[in-house]
């Protein structure tokens, strides 16, 4: 029997609830609010809330900035183009440890995952060398490399897990029906797969559009993504925090909608199927 | 079946991800083992020579590293004091039916979703600014004196700022651990006569021990490398004050181009990181066998 819940405890939760939820959004919503302000009113005290003159001044103003477009493409560039190399190796990877495991998958998983541990700060000084020796510094080829290989351990696990709830009878199935291992792939196991290499996909798209420990310390001016483009506006001349607002909500918007829409996946991803 | 001729396919289809990543490893750990015990400074360059322990004793004894240490236990601590009892309550209050429960619950992930560059400006800058800030004004309408946060309270600050951004994650994770809760379990002791108090202490609080326990390890993982919050924000200062191991090692690195004290530093936060891994893999690995 389901609980019967009063409206009057129900109506507090609604209070409670939305209250907690609006106070951790607000920093959000403010830097939403102040993106349409002029300067002056952006510093204004006391402050302005929702009756200013709303203005898109300052997104005139960020995009007009002559660099502005390449640190979005490098954003895009860097985050799909590591994501769908990432991809391209864990796929086969995941498909083999969740179809024909062995007594050593296991391992193999977790040392994966032990990849995954290391701080970065441990591998920094060789990478800057290396980068350095093959001119890789400040190159989107070599921001791709990096975090293809950051994000390549929580992508085979993510697929691995959603790869284990295919039943193996099915492609056993296909294969008594004579179907080859292509046609296995391509028929059974695809259209089954598709929707958690979907949700890998998304997850790992806005790990690596956020990721700032390897953006700001590899790239200078070329391959700088957002990033480490709002990152040059922590030293900033005159007034700058409506022009920061509306550069940080472009920045954050679609990967915003994006981590909404994959919210259940963050649990499975970020716990390596520790938590589902 | 597994047959001879798909196994050696399963090997060929991991070998890519495998070597690749086993590489990515090996090679970088290799060379800053290998440099950390060579003086060995970019400015410098031809001085190049063995010198065994010396980076680390130097590394080791070093006060900035003591400074550093005692900064990154406090970020790590005070960041998961705040996330994981704030998420507990968040998820608690999450859980409760409620009218509009789907929308709060996407606003409450939102600071997940943005990057740490725009959380640490935005906060240093709109929230916290001293004259401008909307806590300043709010304390100001109080009748309060401004805090000045980046000059009084700097560790605290960024620990404030990193709480935030993990706060969805500890929220998240907690959240849905309570709802595979058993709801007839709780009703039974319901009926028994026990109290909200005590239902939560003797019931839910065990039931979410475990996704706890990874909360807390995970968390730790990405919490002793925050980087780029403190770089925005402080630059590891006033002083020493909001330095961790992570920005000492980086100002090591590239400020002072010393490559061997980096990398001793850097092996040192390897051994630490490691000590946390350790306890998180068996975590996991133990959940796998099921």
């Amino acid at each position: 029997m389901a609980r019967s819940v009063t409206t009057q405890r129900k109506l507090t939760f609604t209070i409670l609830g939305w209250a907690i939820g609006l106070l951790i959004f607000f920093p959000i919503l403010w830097t939403f609010l102040t993106s349409f302000k002029t300067e002056g009113t952006a510093v204004a005290t006391p402050p302005q809330f929702l009756f200013f003159d709303w203005t898109l001044e300052n997104y005139h103003e960020v995009q007009s900035r002559s660099d502005y477009m390449k640190h979005v493409t490098n954003s895009v560039v860097i985050s799909v183009g590591s994501t769908l190399i990432g991809l391209a190796l864990a796929i086969p990877a995941a498909w083999a440890m969740a179809f024909s495991p062995t007594k050593r998958t296991k391992d193999v998983l977790m040392w994966m995952l032990s990849t995954k541990m290391m701080p970065p700060v441990g591998v920094l000084v060789p990478l800057y060398l290396i980068f350095r020796d093959w001119g890789l510094l400040d190159t989107r080829l070599g921001l791709v490399a990096v975090l293809t290989m950051i994000n390549l351990p929580i992508i085979v696990w993510m697929l691995y897990t959603y790869f284990k709830e295919i039943p193996g009878e099915i492609l056993e199935a296909a294969r008594m029906d004579g179907a080859s291992l292509m046609k296995e792939i391509v028929y059974v196991l695809t259209p089954m797969a598709v929707p958690g290499i979907a949700s890998t996909m998304l997850l790992n798209i806005i790990l690596a559009w956020n990721e700032a420990f390897w953006t700001l310390n590899l790239t200078a001016a070329n391959a700088a993504p957002l990033t480490a483009f709002i990152a040059s506006y922590s030293s900033p001349e005159g007034l700058f925090w409506a022009k920061l607002s509306a550069a940080s909500t472009m920045a954050i918007a679609p990967i915003l909608i994006m981590g909404w829409f994959s919210q259940k996946q963050l649990v499975r991803g970020l716990t390596f199927g520790a938590v589902k | 079946m597994a047959t001879l001729q798909t196994r050696a396919t399963a090997r060929l289809m991991m070998s890519p991800a495998v070597i690749l990543l086993f590489l990515w490893m090996i090679v970088p750990l290799v060379m800053t083992l290998y440099f950390s015990f060579l003086r060995y400074n970019l400015l410098m360059p031809g001085t190049e020579e063995f010198i065994g322990f010396l980076n680390y004793q130097y590394f080791l004894t070093d006060p900035a590293f003591f400074t550093a240490l005692g900064n990154t236990l406090m970020l790590v601590g005070g960041t998961l004091l705040i996330t994981v009892i704030g998420g507990v309550l968040l998820a608690l209050v999450l859980d409760q039916p409620f009218w509009g429960q789907g929308i709060v619950r996407l606003l409450v992930i939102a600071p997940f979703f943005v990057m740490p560059t725009v959380s640490a400006l935005v906060w240093k800058n709109m929230l916290m600014h001293p004259v401008n800030g909307l806590f300043a004004w709010i304390a100001r309408s109080f009748g309060f004196q401004p805090i000045d946060w980046f000059a009084q309270l700097p560790l605290f600050s960024i620990i404030l700022i990193v709480a935030w951004q993990w706060l969805p994650f500890a929220t998240l994770i907690l959240l849905t651990a309570l709802q595979s809760l058993d709801g007839e379990q709780i009703e039974a002791a319901e009926m028994d006569g026990a109290g909200a108090l005590s239902r939560f202490f003797y019931l839910v609080l065990p039931h979410m021990s475990r996704a706890i326990t990874v909360v807390i390890l995970i968390q730790t993982i990405f919490l002793l490398s925050v980087f780029a919050e403190i770089l925005v924000t402080t630059n590891g200062g006033p002083g020493l004050q909001t330095t961790n191991i992570t920005y000492l090692i980086y100002a090591q690195a590239l400020l002072q181009f010393d490559v061997g004290g980096a990398s001793a530093g850097g092996i040192v936060a390897v051994i630490l990181a490691n000590i946390v891994a350790f306890f998180l893999i068996r975590l996991i690995g133990k959940n796998l066998e099921r």
